[in-house]
């Protein structure tokens, strides 16, 4: 007999209220945190910028408003209405600005914000300017960066505008000895700060400002507990007037002191989480392992007959609803690239101990549970299978998966372990990883990973091999030859891969610069209290105060850049059929298709600059035909057929996704030319940068900047998503395309793969569909592949839900490395869903 | 190399992941050529033995192709982690493969020592000494009977019934794993009356065998206009879920471990 409990649990209809309260209304962009921020700020000037951040936080969570929402068992919010979002001027706030009359109206992720708010926004963002990370930032910055950031070869956007996140506390140690414990820690630390050490000034500010962080967040908790006293004053309804009564015990307790019981413990782990969002404006900020640092209060409150398993998953679904309380603004860019208002929360349920025994409880089921009871986008919910996870629990989960909302995403031990240890962690701590974000791992409560540092587009460098590193006028790579001294394939491919080196440099330079601004501008101390050693280094994680420092930027478009050298290759050099020269052409007419909306802008717009640089300035009209004929681009007949003819001849070579062991090996090849040279560069907190492989959804907005491919590609498509093949070139099953994508080197993209598949529903049907389903997992992963999550929803259902979407407001989809809800994401991104391969089985 | 590897015959697909055709993850390889001509039939170009063409997406494609057992192997291969983690394998369909019997021998031969399960799905319209040479590497026989009536079934496959449930009464007792499956075909054998007569054959044959109904389907439909040639059952729809369920307890009645699919 297992020792756990997998039976389903049944769901209160508490959560069906919970959930219709968080979705009554759009999303409110609130202002109370800027406005405290910068009271605070004001006051504070000249004192060192630990302390500046401490006195800010406390100051914020002693004054902004709190609620306590209808029939809500866990407390804590954030914003006055639900699903809302704070703002935070200190990383960056111009782009608000900027687009305060469009944020409502916006495809992706629209807020509404009042008229008042926007006034008051206004007023406190005087205060901000020359004073935020991001322009530090990028005053850092080489020119070659900044260079390479205006022509998208990468964009580092993320951190460049926001706060870090990516990160996942010490939850078991609030849970286990509270704030009062860790700033007792800090007080503790302070007493070997001794006024002749060289580092004296900064430690004794940093340890301060812990004590003070932990001291304000504790009040702020007791502030939920006077407010549910007074509730319960007024409350008529006998069953609520005792459940705010538990919520004003448990609040006066957790989570400054340790918790005595497991709702204690889900209340001090909500305060924990909702809290570190209210400090830095970073996503990604994932609770990981929550069944196992819940476990013990879980299982000591059974053992004593002091809970049931049904109220146990009526605190965790109501903490499953809580996750999607919280919410972020991002500039209308970023939202392109993070799309479905998702913070990335990722929570992550199975695999390993410490010690290598396998880790799945009751609580493992109980979490899969939860997601079904919920089937919100929050939290990314994840498992993590190694070979000796029970078939139970990967029936469950696929069961979980049958459900079509992209959860679980699967992770596979095997690889992730040892590529952990690899990068320098200890055994035992690579055993205990949990995903961050999206796809990626770390070791939790010791690692400052930088995860989601950067996007890397790999197509763009091939653009610039055609064209001798120019662009636009501007030369943006180093020029790397005239296309007639390609006379070998290697040397065409020893092009690309130093277009590669130098944009991979550019690329560390922007990540570094952010890095410093982080650490100058932003330390976030009551984060840094929860992560080890930054209490005994005396400083925080933005300065290396972690155990493990990294900085992971995210590679993408390998299916393209294998699919299209590997056609350069046979059709140029192989088979002799085309010349570069002709292949050049073509690209640079986009196989003679019609022109997306950024190239046509693009190109007309170096026509108009011509044009004036010749004393001929355009007038309106004319720029509007140059668009015109710019984008419906039509070519010779003469030249149409060779396009054509080569775009059929590229069609019809093999294609990575298909079980083709040449081209596979080939892929595998080129994502090298990401992977390798990273790892040879540092960040500022002294430790190394390693690659992930995957792409959030900034396939597509970067797609959209993208020129033709060789792959056949079009300009401004899609680019290929993560480690998966090409959207529709994989046409062999889910088997093939498994195979293949294992092929590639998973381990040494240490920051996480993506692989995407897509199911229709009887694909899943019957017992037969999930074993057969079970068992592609297991053998995607015996051959060393990393991640794989699933879409399980038709096509006709996709396309319906995009006609009506009135129809599919509750309709959760996988995006990347998280679920949204399908109807909030953006046209092209529906689309991008839609045209993934989809797998049968017979 | 082994000499069942050089075996040649011919094919015309190879299907992988299949979940629904014997045990686990499999992979089906179908052998080119049948002796009956089931109008319903959702693979008519499996049909012929000789290569022949049919339009397919506006494209011409060539359907049949000669291998040996060695390159048919290779293919499958590919897929073996997925059986060892499933207790899948090889499925051999068609068309039918006791057409060419030397080469589905020298398959699943292969099959067996490369460790796979093995399954075929076949009519079993062929002499008892042909199967039985099958039988020493063959797991699971998913065995089709249409109709207990020769006269009826002749009309709808061109072959009368005689041989193949003289066999089924055979294999039941020397097949390691006998599954029986039913195609309910509208018109031709979807009334109680018909499934209860092959379920009482296949209890008598085999007290408490397992029987499959496979519902009618049309996904072959386009496949007749490729080839060219005639879709005889225009007229009739699949059967509603309701009419499986009933037809379901009809079989279940006669103490049959009876599920509706694969």
């Amino acid at each position: 007999m297992p020792d756990f409990y997998t039976a389903e649990v049944p769901k209160s209809p508490r959560i069906a209220k919970l959930v219709a309260h968080l979705f009554e209304k759009m999303p409110q962009i609130e202002a109370d945190r800027a406005i405290l921020l910068t009271e605070s700020y004001r006051k504070t000037e000249g004192l060192p910028i630990a302390t500046r951040r401490a006195e800010a936080f406390a100051h914020i969570v002693r004054n902004i408003p709190i609620t306590i929402r209808p029939d809500e068992l866990i407390v804590g919010s954030a914003t006055k209405s639900p699903r809302s979002c704070q703002v935070f001027p200190e990383f960056s706030f111009t782009w608000l600005e900027d687009e305060f009359d469009t944020v409502a109206t916006r495809s992706a992720d629209p807020f509404e914000i009042s008229e008042e708010t926007k006034r008051t926004l206004h007023e406190v963002y005087k205060y901000w300017g020359g004073k935020t990370t991001s322009e530090l930032a990028l005053a850092y910055m080489s020119d070659g960066a900044k260079m390479a950031m205006k022509h998208n070869i990468f964009t580092p956007g993320n951190y460049f505008y926001n706060g870090v996140g990516h990160v996942t506390v010490d939850y078991g140690e609030v849970l286990a000895i509270g704030f009062e414990g860790i700033a007792e820690k800090a007080r503790e630390a302070l007493k070997n700060c001794h006024d002749g050490d060289a580092d004296y000034a900064t430690r004794k500010a940093f340890l301060d400002a812990v004590v003070l962080s932990m001291e304000a967040a504790s009040e702020y908790a007791e502030r939920y507990a006077v407010l549910a006293l007074e509730m319960a004053k007024t409350e008529t309804d006998p069953q609520r007037k005792m459940e705010l009564a538990l919520i004003a015990n448990n609040c006066a307790n957790v989570p400054r002191h340790g918790a005595k019981s497991f709702y204690e413990a889900c209340q001090s782990f909500w305060f924990v989480q909702m809290l570190l969002q209210v400090e830095s404006s970073g996503h990604s900020i994932s609770p990981g392992r929550f069944d196992q640092y819940m476990y013990p209060y879980y299982k000591a409150d059974l053992d004593a007959g002091k809970i049931t398993r049904e109220f146990a998953q009526e605190l965790m679904d109501c903490i499953w609803v809580k996750f999607n309380d919280l919410n972020k603004v991002r500039d209308a860019a970023s939202a392109e690239g993070f799309a479905g208002y998702s913070l990335f929360q990722n929570l992550i349920a199975g695999g390993q101990t410490a010690e290598g025994l396998d880790a799945t409880n009751d609580l493992s089921f109980m979490s899969i549970t939860a997601t079904m009871h919920v089937l919100l986008p929050a939290p990314s919910f994840s498992v993590r299978v190694w070979n000796g996870t029970p078939h139970s629990f990967m029936i469950r989960a696929a069961e979980l998966t049958r459900m079509g909302s992209g959860m679980p995403a699967y992770y596979n031990d095997e690889v992730i372990i040892p590529a952990l240890v690899s990068r320098g962690l200890t055994m035992e701590d690579a055993r205990e990883y949990n995903i961050i974000g999206c796809v990626e791992p770390q070791k939790s409560g010791k690692t400052e990973g930088w995860h989601d540092a950067a996007f890397f587009n790999m197509c763009r460098p091939v653009e610039l091999v055609f064209t001798n590193g120019s662009e636009w006028g501007e030369q943006v790579g180093p020029k790397t030859g005239e296309l007639s001294e390609f006379t070998t394939f290697e040397k065409f491919y020893d092009a690309y891969k130093a277009q590669m080196n130098y944009m991979i440099e550019l690329l560390v330079n922007a990540d570094n610069a952010i890095d410093l601004a982080h650490a100058e501008r932003c330390p976030l101390p009551f984060e840094s209290a929860m992560v080890e050693d930054c209490i005994g280094r005396g400083k925080p994680l933005q300065q290396g105060g972690a155990i493990y420092n990294f900085t992971g930027p995210q590679g993408f478009g390998i299916a393209n850049m294998a699919d299209a050298l590997y056609a350069v290759k046979t059709l140029v050099y192989d088979q002799k059929k085309y010349t570069i020269q002709q292949f050049a052409d073509a690209l640079r007419n986009n196989y003679g298709q019609p022109f997306g909306p950024v190239q046509s802008e693009q190109m007309t717009l170096q026509i108009v600059k011509e044009l004036d640089a010749h004393g001929r300035t355009p007038d309106e009209k004319t720029i509007a035909d140059i668009y015109a004929r710019v984008r419906d681009n039509e070519v010779p007949t003469s030249k149409k057929a060779l396009y054509d003819q080569l775009r059929a001849d590229i069609d019809e070579l093999p294609k990575f996704g298909n079980d083709e062991f040449d081209v596979d090996l080939f892929a595998r090849d080129v994502a090298y030319t990401y992977t390798r040279p990273l790892q040879n560069f540092k960040n500022p907190r002294g430790g190394i940068f390693h690659a992930g492989l995957y792409p959030v959804s900034a396939n597509v907005p970067l797609g959209a900047q993208t020129g033709a491919t060789p792959d056949g590609r079009l300009a401004g498509t899609p680019v290929a998503d993560g480690v998966s093949p090409a959207a529709g070139r994989d046409v062999h099953g889910p088997t093939a395309s498994c195979n293949s994508v294992a092929r590639l080197d998973h381990g040494i993209a240490s920051n996480g793969t993506l692989f995407n598949m897509k199911f229709h529903p009887s694909a899943l049907k019957g017992r037969s569909g999930l074993e057969g389903f079970v068992s592609l997992i297991r053998g995607y992963f015996a051959q060393k592949g990393m991640h794989m999550q699933f879409n399980v929803v038709s096509r006709e259902t996709l396309i319906d839900a995009q006609n009506n979407p009135d129809k599919y407001r509750s309709l959760v989809v996988r995006v990347a490395g998280y679920s949204a809800l399908f109807t909030t994401l953006s046209r092209s991104l529906q689309d991008d869903i839609i045209n993934r391969t989809e797998q049968g089985s017979m | 190399m082994e000499d069942y590897l050089n075996v040649r015959g011919r094919i015309f697909d190879i299907q992988k992941f299949s979940v629904h055709d014997g045990p686990g993850v499999r992979t089906i390889v179908f052998l080119k050529g049948c002796v009956l001509r089931c109008r319903w039939c959702c693979n008519p170009e499996s049909q012929r033995y000789e290569i022949e063409q049919m339009q397919q997406g506006g494209k011409l494609k060539t359907i049949g192709r000669d291998v040996t057992v060695g390159e048919v192997m290779d293919e499958v291969d590919k897929d073996r982690i997925y059986y060892a983690y499933s207790g899948g394998g090889l499925t051999l369909s068609g068309g039918e493969c006791l057409c060419q019997p030397e080469f589905a021998e020298a398959l699943l031969h292969a099959a067996k020592e490369y460790g796979y399960s093995t399954a075929i799905e076949s009519t079993a319209c062929a002499p008892i000494d042909t199967i039985r040479k099958l039988l020493p590497y063959l797991d699971t026989y998913l065995m089709d009977i249409k109709h207990v009536d020769p006269e009826k079934h002749k009309a709808f496959t061109t072959r009368d019934n005689g041989l193949i449930l003289e066999n089924a009464r055979i294999l039941a007792k020397e097949a390691k794993h006998l599954i029986i499956r039913v195609p309910v075909i509208p018109t031709f054998n979807d009334t109680p009356e018909e499934i209860a007569a092959i379920s009482k054959f296949v209890a008598e044959i085999m007290p408490h065998g397992e029987i499959n109904l496979l519902p009618y389907h049309r996904l072959g439909l386009d496949k007749y206009a490729g080839l060219g040639r005639p879709y005889t059952l225009d007229y009739i729809s699949p059967p509603t879920d309701g009419k499986m369920q009933e037809l379901l307890a009809v079989a279940e009645q006669y103490g049959l471990q009876a599920k509706i699919g694969g």
